[in-house]
Order: C-alpha cells, then sequence, then structure tokens
C-alpha cells in the first residue's frame, strides 16, 4: 500500500542511479540515520550500549567488511579474527607512538596497516582457490595471533602482555580509556559505521564492485572479458582488510579497552564473522548489519532468559547457547541460505502488492 | 656424530609418530569430502564428542545429570557401574552410527544441491552444536580416558639405542602411546582400503565419490552412503578421540585437534586418503623440526602457525595439494 514505485517518476540519470530509488526506501533510511544519532544517544544505559549497541555497530564494520572479500568477490576467509588483531595493535602502535594524533585517524591509519597486511596475505589467492584459500587464510589467522603474542615491540614490552587503550578524545569527549561515556562511544562507532557504509556501498555498486562479482561468479569467464583477476581479489583483500582492521581497533579501543590476542581475536572471532554474512546473507550490505544483529543479540537474550529467567547455572546456559547458535546457523541455512537479506527483499515484493496480492 | 645429531633424529621421530595423530583426524576429512563433497569441520568435535561419550559410557556416567538436576533440583552424578572398554566402545560407535544417521536426515537431506559453502557452514554450526550438546550431555570438566593403552616412554627402545651416542645420550625417547598410535593407524588405513576396493558397499562409495548423478542413475542410494560414510568418519573420530583422549585428556581442546589436520589436508590433498597419511608425516616432522631448530631463536611455540605457512607456501606451488586431483577449469 506504501511500498512501491508508481509514482516515482526520475528525470534524471543521477536520480535514477541513487542507491535508494523508491522513495520509500530513501525516508526509511534518514528516519534510521535520524533516530540513530538524534534520539538513540538520549535513551542509552550502560548495559544496553555495551552489552548490545556498541558491539553490533563495530561488528557491523567487520561482516561488511568480510562480505565484501566473501560475499562480493567470492574469496572465502577464515582470517579475520587476525586481521582484526592487526588493526587493534596498529591503533595501539599509533595511539602510544603519535599521543598528539586524533584517534579518527589512528583508527583510520590502523585500517590502512591492515589493508596491506591484507594485500599480503592475499597473494596467494591468485593461486589457490575454493576450500585451499579458506585453510590457507588460517594461516594469517595462527601466524598474526602468535606474533603479536610473542613479539614484545607490539605490545611495547608491558609485563602482561596485553595492551590497554589511552584515553583519548574526539572534539572534548572521551572515546577510549575508563572515563568514556557510552554515548560518546557509541556515536563515535556510529560515525565509522556510517561513513563506511556509505563506502561499501558506492564501491560495490562501482566498477570495482562489478568486476569483484565477476570474479566471484566465474574467475575464468571474468578474465576472459578483460577483469584483471590480480586486481580485483588484491584490491577485494586490500578493501576487505581496510574494514575488518578498522573494525579491530574500534573493538580494542573503544569497546573492549584492554586485550589479550589470544582470547580477543582467536579463531572464534573469524567463524563469528562468517555466521553475521551467512546468516545476513553473502553479497549484500543490509546482510552484513542484520546478520551482526543477530549474532550480536542472540547470546544476549538467550543468556538473559536462562541465566536471569530460569536461573541455571551460568556454564549449562552457556553450553546451551553453542547449541542453540549451531541449531540456528543450520536451521537458517536449510530454511534460507541466502540469509536475512533474501527474506528482507521477499518482505518488500509482498509489500509492494499488499493487500491485494492478485 | 655427536648427541646432537641423536636428538635430532629423536625429534624425526617423534615428529613422524605426532603425524601419524594428525593423519588420523585427517582421514575422517578425507573420507567425507571424497564421498560428499562437504568439507566437514565438525570432524575435530566429532573426535571429542566420541571421547566424551566413551568415557561417559565407561564409568556410568548420567547423561544430561548437570541439566536434569539443575532444573530438577535432584542429585544425580553416577549410575554406579563400570562397563569394560571393548563394550564402551561398541557401544559408543553404535552412538557415532546412529549420530550420523541423524546428521544425514536433519541437516545433509535438507541441504543437498547446495553450494559448498553453504554446506561447509552447516557443518561449522553442527561443530557448535555438538560442542554444547556433548558438554550438555557429560558435563564440561576434564575426564581421563583409559582403554589400557600402555603409556610413558618405551624402555626398550630408550635402552637399546643408547650406546649410539656416547655418554651424553640416552637413548631415543618415545611414547609408547604414539607407537600404538602409529599401529593403530595402520591397520585402520588398512582396513579402509579393503573396504573400499574389495566389498560391494566400498565399490557404491567410489562411484558416488566419482560422480553423484551418474551414481544415483545406476540405483545406488545416496543416502544410504551417506550414512555409511559419517558412520565410517564417525568411527575414525572415535580412534582419533581415544588417542588423543589417552594422550591429553578427554577436554574441550581435543575439539582443536581439527585445526592440527586442515594443514595435513591442504599439503596432501583433500581427496587422497595416501595423500593424508604423507601429509601428516610431512607436517608433524616439519613443525617439531621447525620448532626444534628455529623455534628458540624466534620465542617459540610456533607448532600453531608453521603447519599452515608450510601448506600455504607449498600450495603456491602445487595448488591441488600432493596427491590431489587436478584441478581443470573450464568456461
Amino acid at each position: 500500500m506504501f511500498y512501491r514505485e508508481a509514482g516515482d517518476f526520475k528525470t534524471s540519470y543521477v536520480a535514477d542511479n541513487q542507491t535508494f530509488p523508491i522513495a520509500f526506501d530513501r525516508y526509511r533510511y534518514y528516519v534510521v540515520l535520524a533516530v540513530a544519532i538524534g534520539v538513540v544517544p538520549f535513551m542509552l544505559n550502560e548495559y544496553f550500549a555495551s552489552a548490545v549497541l556498541i558491539p553490533f555497530l563495530i561488528w557491523s564494520i567487520i561482516a561488511i567488511g568480510l562480505n565484501i572479500l566473501t560475499g562480493y568477490c567470492g574469496q572465502v576467509s577464515l582470517g579475520t579474527g587476525g586481521f582484526m588483531a592487526v588493526g587493534a595493535y596498529a591503533s595501539y602502535k599509533l595511539m602510544t607512538a603519535f599521543p598528539d594524533l586524533n584517534i579518527f585517524f589512528v583508527i583510520l591509519a590502523s585500517g590502512g596497516v591492515t589493508a596491506g597486511v591484507g594485500l599480503l596475505f592475499g597473494l596467494p589467492s591468485l593461486r589457490i582457490k575454493g576450500f585451499y584459500l579458506a585453510v590457507a587464510t588460517l594461516a594469517a589467522q595462527f601466524f598474526l595471533v602468535w606474533l603479536f603474542n610473542r613479539v614484545g615491540w607490539f605490545y611495547n614490552y608491558s609485563a602482561s602482555g596485553q595492551i590497554n587503550a589511552p584515553e583519548r578524545s574526539v572534539f572534548g569527549f572521551n572515546v577510549t580509556g575508563a572515563l568514556a561515556a557510552p554515548e560518546a562511544k557509541y556515536l563515535f562507532c556510529l560515525a565509522f559505521v556510517i561513513l563506511l557504509g556509505i563506502v561499501a556501498r558506492n564501491l560495490t555498486r562501482g566498477k570495482l564492485g562489478r568486476s569483484w562479482m565477476a570474479i566471484r561468479d566465474m574467475d575464468i569467464a571474468a578474465e576472459i572479458i578483460g577483469v584483471d583477476p590480480l586486481k580485483a581479489k588484491l584490491s577485494a583483500f586490500a578493501i576487505s582488510s581496510f574494514f575488518v582492521g578498522v573494525g579491530g581497533a574500534l573493538f580494542f579501543a573503544v569497546y573492549l579497552g584492554a586485550v589479550e590476542v589470544g582470547e580477543a581475536f582467536g579463531i572464534n572471532k573469524s567463524f563469528l564473522a562468517l555466521f553475521m554474512i551467512i546468516i545476513g546473507g553473502l553479497g549484500s550490505i543490509f546482510g552484513s548489519f542484520a546478520g551482526a544483529a543477530f549474532i550480536v543479540l542472540m547470546p544476549v537474550l538467550l543468556k538473559n532468559v536462562m541465566v536471569g529467567g530460569l536461573g541455571w547455572p551460568t556454564d549449562i546456559a552457556a553450553h546451551f547457547e553453542f547449541v542453540i547458535l549451531g541449531g540456528l546457523i543450520i536451521f537458517f541455512l536449510i530454511v534460507e541460505p541466502h540469509g536475512l537479506a533474501a527474506l528482507w527483499r521477499l518482505a518488500k515484493e509482498k509489500l509492494r502488492l499488499w493487500p491485494f496480492p492478485h | 656424530m655427536g648427541p646432537q645429531f641423536f636428538y635430532t633424529i629423536e625429534v624425526i621421530l617423534n615428529g613422524l609418530m605426532a603425524g601419524v595423530m594428525y593423519a588420523l583426524v585427517a582421514l575422517g576429512f578425507v573420507l567425507i569430502f571424497k564421498s560428499s563433497g562437504i568439507f566437514n569441520y565438525a570432524q575435530g568435535v566429532m573426535a571429542l564428542f566420541a571421547a566424551q561419550t566413551l568415557v561417559g559410557i565407561q564409568t556410568g556416567l548420567v547423561p544430561f545429570s548437570h541439566l536434569i538436576n539443575a532444573v530438577f533440583g535432584t542429585d544425580l552424578h553416577h549410575f554406579g557401574w563400570e562397563i569394560p572398554s571393548v563394550l564402551a566402545i561398541l557401544a559408543t560407535t553404535l552412538v557415532m552410527i546412529g549420530f550420523a544417521w541423524l546428521v544425514v536426515r536433519l541437516v545433509l537431506k535438507p541441504l543437498a544441491g547446495q553450494e559448498p559453502i553453504i554446506l561447509f557452514m552447516a557443518t561449522i554450526g553442527l561443530a557448535y552444536f555438538m560442542e554444547g550438546f556433548g558438554d550438555l550431555m557429560w558435563g564440561s570438566d576434564i575426564k581421563k580416558l583409559d582403554v589400557g593403552l600402555p603409556q610413558g616412554g618405551n624402555i626398550g627402545i630408550e635402552e637399546s639405542t643408547s650406546f649410539l651416542g656416547g655418554e651424553e645420550f640416552y637413548g631415543f625417547y618415545i611414547d609408547n602411546l604414539d607407537i600404538w598410535a602409529a599401529v593403530i593407524a595402520t591397520l585402520l588405513v588398512v582396513a579402509l582400503v579393503v573396504f573400499s576396493q574389495y566389498t560391494k558397499v566400498g565399490r557404491a562409495l567410489r562411484a558416488v565419490a566419482d560422480d553423484h548423478q551418474a551414481a544415483l542413475s545406476v540405483g545406488i542410494n545416496l543416502e544410504t552412503i551417506w550414512v555409511i560414510i559419517w558412520s565410517v568418519a564417525g568411527f575414525v573420530a572415535l580412534v582419533a578421540g581415544i588417542m588423543w583422549g589417552a594422550k591429553l585428556g578427554v577436554q574441550f581442546s581435543l575439539s582443536l585437534i581439527a585445526l592440527k589436520a586442515l594443514p595435513v589436508l591442504m599439503l596432501g590433498g583433500f581427496t587422497s586418503i595416501p595423500g593424508a597419511i604423507v601429509g601428516g608425516l610431512i607436517i608433524g616432522v616439519g613443525e617439531k623440526l621447525f620448532e626444534f631448530s628455529i623455534g628458540p631463536l624466534i620465542g617459540g611455540a610456533t607448532e600453531n602457525w608453521f603447519a599452515y605457512v608450510l601448506a600455504l607456501v607449498f600450495l603456491v606451488f602445487r595448488p591441488q595439494g600432493l596427491f590431489g586431483e587436478k584441478i581443470i577449469e573450464r568456461v
């Protein structure tokens, strides 16, 4: 009834090529943005911000990053945790080496460093394909975590081997360290999400994104029609790693504050990111958000129900969480292998005809 | 030839033994990948689950006792009996067969025809599920697994080789358990080869591995074959679980041996049983030698990643692994 393109006339190519060509979609996008920026910060409480919203925002960046590599370019990566660690340690080194540099640029620069590392580990993808590549990216995961664990230079030779985020502020508001208010942290992460979301959306529908998708669909055919696999694959690795690096830096600096590499950036994180894009939908920016929301929200919900509601011991609740997470993943894959994004698309199709579907 | 030389040989021998243990896990992967094209990440958790079940049955633990206690406020823990190892192993095998049947019915069949990545993700989901399920069923504490395999250094080998290196060398130290693992792994491989080459079911398995469609069209029941394959993989997981469980104790880290088997697979090729063995041996020797010679210089604990980097470098030169089928791509 409300959701249709009829009557939505375009008079220029620019208008026709915009991100949200349907007016309803466009207004919804503005409303979501306005609520996220203007309303949510005033309703935050400490628990909700640190348990749900901030991890959700950070994981969305990471999921978008992995989706660029896996969903758009078709290169399965299990090294996400390792690249997050690169972002985190790069931000730590930059923060301690240049105390005056604004944290915003520190985070962006950490993304840049991670892009370089990602490029390096992306090189074998030119020879190795499919599952062999997926397993090969585990080399990045294990090697990078080991490196940050063993080489003292990365954690400034601190006795515990941990890294701690020093206090940094934006416009006079602390965003890292113990004194940071949840609102400031939230808005800081939100700024990155909006910025990188727009970048990702426009990259993936531009020339570069189309070359990634050509490689994903069939790399030999893509090569024959003139897509350079070297350029496409390596750019996907670099840009994806940039996103993941920014996510990792925020994860360390804003969300956790103190990090021990094996625990914070272990292989489980790689799997979580992969779950997000599979459940959300491969090759979809919206799917990355949906998947991140799902994976972040579900354990919080389960924990509240089982420990808070039923009063079970936490270890049994933790086991149940595994069972339910595993079961849900299988269930989702069976019911809708293209993820929440496909369900969303379906809902829109239905809405377009509603309430007279015939 | 000084003692250093013999120490190196000892490291190589131990590496070979460790390699056999890796190969044991890799075998399960190869079996399933070959027959159904599914990269079964849950293989490691299957080993953990099998070992947990074995210990649970053997010592008479009440399944789900923690959960029942938490919900009903009871105090259950043991049935109060002990079951001989052989019977317990048989019972566990039955459990694994039942599990295989359930997996095929509930997971693989609805997902038939999906892309490999989707199936791979499903097995990761399966791994999470089983990890939680196993802990719920048998408790997450570290359990001791004892099926009567000898443990500790083999005195015979140590004494008979101590003359080699003079005063400072005490003979080769090789764990009895590793020797047993090597023997059992060899038997297992021989049995698998005989099974797949000389039995009717084995022939059907190979047919399915070659071409699903063609196998279906000559009247082979794909579902039955999958159940058989997953049962065999479950049995291999049980053997691996016994070996690793006896070595490390039955605990969460057992499921991580899957990660040890992956570089072995890359090196040997995902589709080759001999590849799994040879790959396991190369990785075992390689990482032990590297840790022994270069590890101390760069901070140690290199075993976590060395295998992966070795496999990665190797793959750049031979993308299908040592024994994998040549990858031919057409447009």
